[in-house]
């Protein structure tokens, strides 16, 4: 191995244990289905050739009945962790399984299937024994459909779920029109900003750009607790329309809040590399243009834009990659139909055990910003990451 | 005519940008407890509350240990791979690349979740290590970035005359590139350490009470009752954030005379 | 030489985190925020940090069954004590989230009121949810479950608790259910929906909260018209911020909160050493008269004055209308109506 790969390889290993590694096996819990196959082998495979028309015949019940006893002998809280993940996918599972594995230990007369039957009538249907099979593993696609509010059904067909139970794709979007607005909204903002900063001389350009650099460098809570504290009821801003006898507006816990306050913490990663496009622009090229006859607003849309594409794709998409990951600012200013994907990612994390779909929900999340890293390695190149 | 409009909404703009930070930071000197204006009077009594309370102070004093710390390891783990890739060069060097950048790009709630179940088996949640390792993965590519930057001001024969001299590649480094690029090193660290003190969700997620760092007691402090004894620490966090830019253009202000000289 | 001076510096960087993870944790405690929490640093915790030397650190949550299960299936459970309530007590119980309390060590079954011995938890406080509006800003204000939900006659934004438990009960009272029948019809695939549809009528006006801190905030900012709070918040908020909130007592939904210890908790003697401190009569009176909570060990009233126990949910004329939440109709249905609430209020 040659020396400027050895003195890379400590970091490159750091990386790898703290980083990579751990979103790996985060992510990997997305696509595929470990919890229920150790508890149930016998019923999975039981159910391997079942059409998935109507509940199972004797084999598949007696199947549950020796796996459940089986799991109850070796690792009894193995069943609660499998009972939480088909709950996931029927809600209701969470007290069957258990339920059913302490009463199945007695011994019983007749058929398995009359003596399950006679625990919960939740037996005798398709659905019940297809959440087992789906949740079979090892490989699985169930937290990525859940994730587009799609499910296979027993029998294998794909639908959407019910209008009332469907919510990721409209997470999804909310996040990507959120980010949209924002991204729309810092550009509107910071093209004279950045205008100006590039092309004046002396102390107005300077005091202009450290009116970015300042708010860049100030911790993201603070400038969202600023907006909480201006945006109140009681609050600076509702006080002050107050004296001009306007209000109380409810300023806070809505979407505008939060566009404002995300506008407001990510204007700079606009500005910067706006201000290096146009720096980079020869002024003499505009100037040509318009000597030779052709109108401003002609300048301005074959002239300048052309050139100054490059750095203005690269703010956008900086903009837009960073506001599809905000957390805290919607958590603190926005309601419960303001929330973007990333709160659900930590929603089912820690509050619903639930790591399949937050991982699911995270493969979404990376896939977006993926995609707008890779359009931005293909405008800007990834030979400035100073840039960001 | 246009550009005098264009001044106009520039300097809307700019005040946008930094009117809502200067407008909280007097409250904090509020006498009475109201988040509007005019103050009843001026008092330090909500900074008296930040350094008499249980919370404020640990979370202060657990900030700067973490950010200094994760810093420190951040620039030990990043200066020698900014020298390395520097010298890099093919697709080894693109997917290094890509490697050390990801932390800057992947959003932190999938770092922070990830980390939470990695972590959590391993005993490594609710401790210091844990936390510091993450605030160090997040800083470290703000370290490469700063020292690669640094030196492409560089001029790499100096380390062939160093060799020709005698001096052996590590000691080349020491004293003939060390020195040189040192103001971007330095710069580096204070990125790295800016992120840790700037950085609400990971430790959200990760750290135990025991080591709440105060933009995540900040946070708490506004989900449960915005006292202003918040502003007085963002007031707190402002300033150090000023000091850290003050520092990092001193420092940019030096490598470029250094550059240039 | 340098090449030493950067291993020793790395070795020392990463020993340091080393030495700070082995001093180990100190006793955790989880209670619920604001001025509770307040009242319970005051009289609980400090007390007890003091009389027996031990360090004790807090934590605030929001509730939720999914934090503790999260938190013991992830291997990340960093808290001790916490305190839950009712049906998440049944629910961890049964899912081995907590670990048996040891009641010889903590005073006795004997020593508590009935209601607050669990196998696995013992009774901390016995509060209410009621409606609360400030006098100031509403002089004529709702007097029971429909007048809240009558955003014609009372317009304005309300606080409500971000979840399916008592939003649901509320809405079924203020559609006319009797609180006597209120489970029962819970019970049923109809009876669910006429409680979110009851909801929908004023989906727009409901500000959610998750902290019980937050509702007095809210009112005392005008955030809101009138909220849903837990009565302690309102009268410490009364006699600590000189308020004029007013309490409706009306149909409240009366239930009370345990003391848990999470399971593997390597802080477990010193937990229990906790609960038998905040177990005794003579600590828990001081509550009280701090927050108008009930408490639960035997003979704490009688040391009480009379102004004090009259706020109290249990009072006779408050609790005389009360619905007693049901933990077993939420141990079984928590799960299938937190999704299905979740879903409709993200929408």
């Amino acid at each position: 191995m040659n020396r400027p790969a050895l003195l890379t390889a400590p970091l490159l290993l750091f990386l790898l244990l703290t980083f990579v590694a751990p979103i790996g096996a985060f992510l990997w819990r997305g696509v595929t289905d470990g919890e229920v196959a150790p508890v149930l082998p016998r019923t999975i495979a039981a159910l391997a050739g079942w059409d998935g028309r109507v509940a199972p015949g004797e084999p598949a019940f007696a199947a549950l009945v020796a796996d459940l006893r089986e799991a109850r002998q070796r690792d009894a809280s193995a069943i609660p962790r499998a009972a939480a993940r088909l709950n996931a996918d029927r809600p209701g599972f969470r007290g069957l399984l258990p339920m059913t594995a302490r009463r199945a230990e007695a011994p019983f007369e007749g058929t398995a299937r009359d003596a399950v039957l006679a625990i919960s009538e939740e037996w005798g249907e398709a659905e019940t024994w297809g959440a087992i099979r789906r949740a079979g593993g090892p490989l699985s696609a169930f937290h990525v459909l859940t994730a587009l509010d799609l499910r296979q059904d027993a029998a294998g067909s794909l639908r959407a779920v019910p209008e009332d139970q469907a919510v990721f794709r409209l997470v999804l979007l909310r996040s990507l029109w959120i980010s949209l607005m924002v991204t729309a909204c810092c550009l509107l903002l910071g093209w004279p900003l950045a205008w100006l900063i590039a092309t004046s001389k002396g102390w107005p350009a300077t005091v202009l750009l450290a009116a970015v650099m300042l708010p860049f460098w100030i911790s993201l809570i603070v400038r969202t607790a600023a907006w909480m504290v201006l945006l109140q009821r009681e609050g600076v801003v509702n006080a002050a329309l107050g004296g001009l006898g306007i209000g109380p507006l409810p300023l806070m816990m809505n979407r505008f809040a939060v566009v404002l306050a995300m506008v407001h913490i990510l204007l700079p990663f606009m500005v910067l590399p706006l201000v290096a496009a146009f720096r980079a622009l020869d002024p003499r090229l505009p100037r040509a243009a318009a000597s030779l006859g052709a109108a401003p607003w002609r300048v301005f849309l074959r002239v300048t834009l052309p050139l100054c594409l490059p750095g203005i794709g690269a703010g956008c998409l900086l903009v837009f990659i960073q506001a599809l990951g905000f957390y805290v600012t919607p958590a603190l200013l926005g309601g419960p139909n303001d929330q973007m994907l990333a709160w659900f990612v930590g929603f089912y994390a820690t509050r619903s055990v639930n790591w399949g779909l937050a991982a699911a929900l995270s493969v979404l999340l990376l896939a977006a910003v993926g995609l707008c890293v890779a359009l931005y390695g293909k405008l800007a190149g990834f030979r400035r990451p100073g840039a960001a | 005519m246009a550009r005098g409009l264009a001044w106009v909404a520039a300097v809307l703009v700019a005040l946008f940008l930094v009117a809502p930070i200067v407008a909280i930071l007097p409250l904090s000197f509020s006498a009475g407890s109201f988040l509007f204006y005019p103050l009843p009077g001026l008092s330090l009594r909500w900074y008296q509350d930040f350094f008499g309370s249980d919370f404020w102070l640990p979370a202060l004093w657990n900030s700067l240990l973490i950010g200094s710390a994760s810093a420190g390891l951040a620039t030990l783990l990043g200066t020698p791979a900014a020298f390395g890739l520097w010298r890099m060069r093919g697709a080894a060097r693109a997917v290094a690349m890509g490697i050390v950048l990801a932390p800057m790009v992947v959003p932190v709630i999938v770092v922070a979740v990830a980390l939470l179940l990695t972590f959590g088996p391993i005993g490594l949640v609710a401790s210091y290590s844990g936390l510091i390792i993450a605030h160090t993965t997040l800083g470290v590519p703000f370290v490469v970035v700063t020292v690669l930057a640094a030196l492409e001001g560089f001029d790499p024969v100096q380390l062939r005359a160093a060799s020709a001299c005698g001096a052996g590649p590590v000691s080349a480094f020491f004293r003939v590139c060390l020195p040189q690029i040192a103001p971007g090193v330095a710069a580096g660290a204070i990125f790295a350490f800016a992120t840790s003190l700037d950085e609400v969700v990971i430790a959200l997620f990760i750290a135990g009470p025991a080591q709440r760092t105060l933009p995540r007691q900040m946070f708490a402090g506004l989900n449960d009752s915005i006292s202003l004894t918040t502003t007085a620490a963002a007031a707190m966090l402002v300033g150090l954030s000023v000091l850290l830019l003050l520092v990092v253009a001193w420092l940019q202000r030096r490598g470029r005379t250094q550059a240039g000289g | 030489m340098h090449r030493r001076t950067v291993l020793t510096g790395a070795l020392a960087a990463s020993a340091l985190p080393t030495i700070a993870r082995a001093q180990g944790r100190d006793l955790t405690v989880v209670s619920w925020g604001g001025a509770y929490q307040d009242a319970q640093r005051e009289v609980y915790f400090r007390p007890f940090q003091q009389q027996t030397n031990t360090r004790l650190l807090e934590e605030t949550w929001d509730g939720g069954i999914g934090v503790l299960r999260s938190r013991i299936a992830s291997g990340a459970n960093t808290w001790d004590v916490v305190q839950v309530e009712s049906e998440e007590l049944l629910i961890g119980a049964d899912e081995g989230l907590f670990e048996r309390m040891d009641w010889a060590a903590i005073g006795g079954r004997d020593a508590y009121i009935p209601e607050a011995v669990n196998d696995y938890g013992v009774g901390a406080i016995l509060y209410s949810f009621i409606i609360a509006y400030d006098r100031a800003r509403t002089p004529q204000g709702p007097t029971n479950w429909a007048d809240f939900f009558d955003s014609a006659r009372f317009p304005g934004k309300r606080g409500m608790r971000k979840g399916p438990k008592t939003t649901l009960e509320m809405a079924l009272m203020a559609d006319g259910v009797q609180p006597a029948q209120v489970y029962q019809v819970l019970g049923t695939a109809a009876g669910v929906d006429r409680a979110f549809r009851k909801l929908d009528s004023i989906k727009a006006d409901i500000a959610w909260f998750e902290r019980g801190s937050q509702p007095p905030q809210w009112l005392a900012a005008g955030e809101v018209a009138m909220t849903v709070a837990y009565n302690g918040r309102i009268s410490a908020a009364n006699q600590t911020d000189n308020r004029n909130f007013a309490i409706v007592w009306t149909n409240n939904i009366f239930t009370l909160d345990s003391w848990v210890i999470m399971k593997g908790s390597p802080n477990r003697a010193k937990a229990l050493e906790f609960l038998k401190f905040v177990g005794q009569p003579a600590v828990q009176a001081t509550l009280p008269p701090k927050i108008p909570y009930g408490v639960t060990a035997k003979g704490v009233n009688e040391r009480l004055p009379p102004d004090v126990l009259a706020n109290l949910p249990t009072a006779p004329q408050n609790i005389a209308s009360a619905l007693h939440l049901s933990d077993r109709f939420w141990l079984d249905n928590l799960d299938r109506l937190t999704q299905r609430f979740n879903t409709w209020v993200s929408r």
